[in-house]
């Protein structure tokens, strides 16, 4: 759905260089194409919003459960995929910039550092859920996450019903993540595409721009994923 | 503007039917105009699928006992009825239709700000529908519209997956409809055309594109969910396994119920120009009328949880729902209030679309005044699930959205299709429609009112009378549905080609060609009068010409 918004732009853009027939400058229709993506991530907040309802209301449920299970997932590659993912929000500002002022070899270098940074994040995930799919945490028939101590209470084993339900979630909200991961260098490899064929410019260089809302959106998704799945137990 | 076309009419002006002819110049269209006329056929066809559903469900009603289907097969009807309806059918309607084809000509753009994502919203449209029909054809999905958990997720053996990605992938056509009209609104107006002289019409789409934007995305994660847990057996919304299935109907329901709003607010915008235009006025409180439009978007999405009443929310939180779902009921007085103080003292014509917009303001008033009945906590408790809410939500979704449709079908037909339609024929088939519509469903408020529960195929003895009239009458109502589908296609080809401005009607929309060129206007318009200026048109010394501003 999310890259059709860019692609939809851009095929016309190739039949017609300058502008499109139905918009009467280039601002306008510059205008038109971020508020069209702004308005997508919005549709996208919603989306994940659902996901993120059922989890609050489910950690204030099952609370020590949520916390056992949630230490049960590695943070250290949790924390590296963080730090990665803020540096593609880097690099994929450096694109948007190089485009701007016309830098083609830093605008393409800028893009294959991003897309190469997100293959990085979708490899440490496939490690994460490796690990988990040894461990019998994915949800389902091989479940199993019996005699696990809740924290703070060395006496009570967690419920593995209600860990089942941190794992759900886990899969379903990572996954729809990784999901949009992998539209997004799907995104981005388009772009390259189209910044190797030199079509990007000062005058226009939308698609950068507003290919680049999207990446953010992906990182900040991330970023509150991060904290609600791996630290919400985790002391010093 | 374009005023120099209406002196004289030559047998084929060039317009967007005849620019181009052949399948591909349909298909790979992105002409809002054309991809209009794609979603007309489309819905109708859903249209009348459901129809035929609704159909076999009145007549097993007929009589007390099961005698033309079973339990199971009564079921999967009202499912498939409600589902092609709501999602096939009424979310679609007015946006995808008359909203495409005139959004962009009331703001006096050349299209919408994106031409393929409105193609592609119309694809999306066609394959939710393929894969609708394939799941109906294949065996169909017994759980009512609402998908409720844990039925659907670890009970029926029917295709709840399948009908839950029809719904999906239709679900984001909807959401790029909406996408694509907020940003054709705020970015596509032509010069002069400031938000306060936008037409009430666009006013309506504005909010119900919000509701698109923001409610659909949620019911798209909740399926997502629902077919996830059922095929992979988790337990997220499973009591057994620690799950919550209230958590379900919060979700549901915070797309479903403004989802009714999605339908209501555009017929609301075309009832809003068919009443000016009719009444030859400015409509009376221009400002009240279009904020009343947000403000029902707004609170639509603060009280869902009356569909909950006896789902075993805490009290408070219905108490709270309850005095919300009655704050909903301000803005929808507002605009009743308003459109009647436009038909005080206007020179009305009665007119096939304006009988439609008179049927929908006492329908939708009395669909409105239900729905505080069963906003009232003890109120529901007594009729939750029974006929009454039946007729409730049939008032509005039939007797409202539905007659907006038709007035507006009729209103713009000579715009869309460059003929006029039988006007006699069609005051009939508006009268055939509203009667035959009350005595379908007003029998339904005293049937539900009297306990009879909705989706049982059999019933006691005591209510046959009142079915028998409510089967009588959606036959009465399938002849007046019938019947504009009949004739719009004979004046096609047969109607009196249409003048540019057949009511002599004020918008953009009206200055132009009719059928339009591609590109809607000769050249840019440029706005400087407010919206229904009917005594400015109406002003004797401008009878003859079209106005010169």
């Amino acid at each position: 759905m999310s890259d059709s918004t860019v692609v939809g732009l851009h095929h016309e853009e190739q039949h017609h260089p300058e502008l499109l027939h139905h918009f009467a400058e280039p601002q306008q229709q510059r205008d038109a194409a971020s508020l069209g993506m702004w308005i997508f991530l919005g549709t996208e907040v919603m989306f994940f919003g659902g996901l993120f309802c059922a989890y609050l209301i489910y950690r204030r449920w099952y609370f020590g459960d949520f916390g056992a299970a949630s230490k049960s997932i590695d943070a250290t590659l949790g924390a590296t995929n963080t730090a990665v993912l803020i540096c593609s929000s880097l690099t994929v500002v450096l694109a948007v910039w190089a485009a701007q002022t016309a830098r083609r070899t830093l605008l393409i270098g800028s893009l294959v550092i991003t897309m190469l940074l997100g293959l990085v994040f979708l490899g440490i995930k496939g490690k994460e859920y490796k690990d988990k799919f040894e461990e019998h945490h994915v949800p389902g028939a091989s479940f199993s996450f019996d005699h696990v101590p809740i924290p703070g209470h060395a006496d009570q084993y967690a419920n593995p019903r209600h860990a089942e339900i941190f794992f759900s979630l886990y899969f379903i909200m990572t996954g729809l993540h990784a999901l949009h991961m992998i539209i997004g260098l799907g995104l981005f490899a388009w772009l390259l595409f189209m910044a190797w064929k030199g079509r990007f410019t000062p005058e226009y260089h939308t698609p950068v721009e507003i290919g680049g809302l999207y990446w953010h959106f992906v990182d900040i998704v991330w970023i509150y994923l991060f904290p609600l799945l791996y630290l919400i137990d985790r002391h010093p | 503007m374009s005023m120099a076309t209406v002196t004289v009419q030559p047998v084929e002006r060039e317009n967007y039917l005849n620019k181009e002819y052949g399948v591909g110049s349909w298909l790979f269209t992105t002409d809002h105009k054309r991809i209009a006329l794609l979603y007309l056929m489309s819905i109708t066809f859903f249209f009348f699928i459901g129809g035929f559903f609704a159909l076999l469900i009145r007549l097993e009603l007929l009589t007390p006992v099961g005698d033309l289907v079973q339990a199971d097969t009564y079921n999967k009807l009202f499912t498939m009825h409600g589902m092609v309806m709501v999602f096939f059918f009424l979310i679609p309607s007015i946006p995808a239709v008359l909203g495409n084809f005139l959004v962009p000509m009331m703001i006096g753009a050349k299209d919408l700000a994106f031409p393929r994502i409105n193609l592609l919203s119309w694809y999306l449209y066609i394959i939710g529908g393929i894969m609708m029909l394939h799941c109906m054809l294949t065996g169909g999905v017994d759980t009512g519209w609402t998908f409720y958990t844990p039925f659907s997720t670890a009970f029926t053996n029917t295709k709840i997956v399948e009908a839950g990605l029809a719904i999906f992938v239709a679900g984001f056509s909807s959401i790029l409809t909406g996408l694509n009209f907020v940003v054709t609104i705020h970015r596509m107006r032509a010069p002069g055309m400031t938000w306060s002289r936008l037409p009430l019409f666009i006013w309506a789409h504005y909010a119900t594109s919000i509701i698109q934007i923001l409610g659909t995305p949620v019911i798209a994660i909740t399926i997502v969910l629902v077919a996830v847990e059922r095929t992979l057996h988790l337990g997220i919304f499973d009591p057994r396994l620690g799950g919550d299935p209230l958590l379900f109907q919060h979700l549901f329901w915070f797309y479903s119920h403004p989802a009714v709003y999605i339908m209501i607010l555009p017929s609301m915008g075309v009832v809003t120009e068919i009443i000016a235009c009719f009444a030859r006025k400015r409509i009376f409180g221009y400002s009240f009328v279009a904020f009343s439009s947000i403000a029902i978007a707004v609170f639509g999405f603060l009280v869902w949880a009356h569909h909950m009443f006896v789902a075993g929310i805490s009290v408070y939180a219905a108490l709270v729902f309850s005095l919300l779902s009655y704050a909903v009921a301000v803005p929808s007085a507002v605009k009743v209030f308003n459109w009647t103080a436009t038909l005080y003292k206007g020179s009305i014509h009665y007119d096939a679309p304006m009988l439609y917009a008179f049927g929908f303001i006492g329908l939708f008033t009395m669909g409105g005044l239900t729905g505080l009945f069963l906003a009232a906590l003890g109120i529901d408790v007594h009729v939750t699930d029974t006929y009454f809410v039946i007729a409730h939500f049939h008032y509005i979704m039939v007797g409202g959205a539905l007659m907006g449709y038709l007035g507006g079908l009729h209103f713009w037909w000579p715009k869309i299709s460059g003929r006029l339609y039988p006007e006699s024929l069609a005051r009939l088939a508006a009268l055939i429609v509203f009667l035959g519509f009350n005595l379908t469903f007003f029998p339904q408020f005293i049937l539900g009112y009297l306990g009879m529960p909705r989706r049982y195929f059999q019933y006691p003895q005591e209510f046959q009378v009142l079915n028998v009239l409510s089967t009588a009458g959606a036959t009465v109502l399938g002849v007046g549905y019938l019947l504009p589908m009949l004739y719009f296609l004979w004046s096609m080809r047969y109607g009196k080609p249409a003048p540019d401005n057949p009511w002599n009607a004020a918008g953009l929309e009206w200055m132009t060609s009719s059928p339009p060129t591609t590109f809607n206007f000769e050249k840019e318009p440029v706005v400087t009068w407010e919206a229904y200026n009917y005594d400015e048109l109406d002003a004797p010394h401008k009878e003859e010409v079209p106005v010169v501003r």
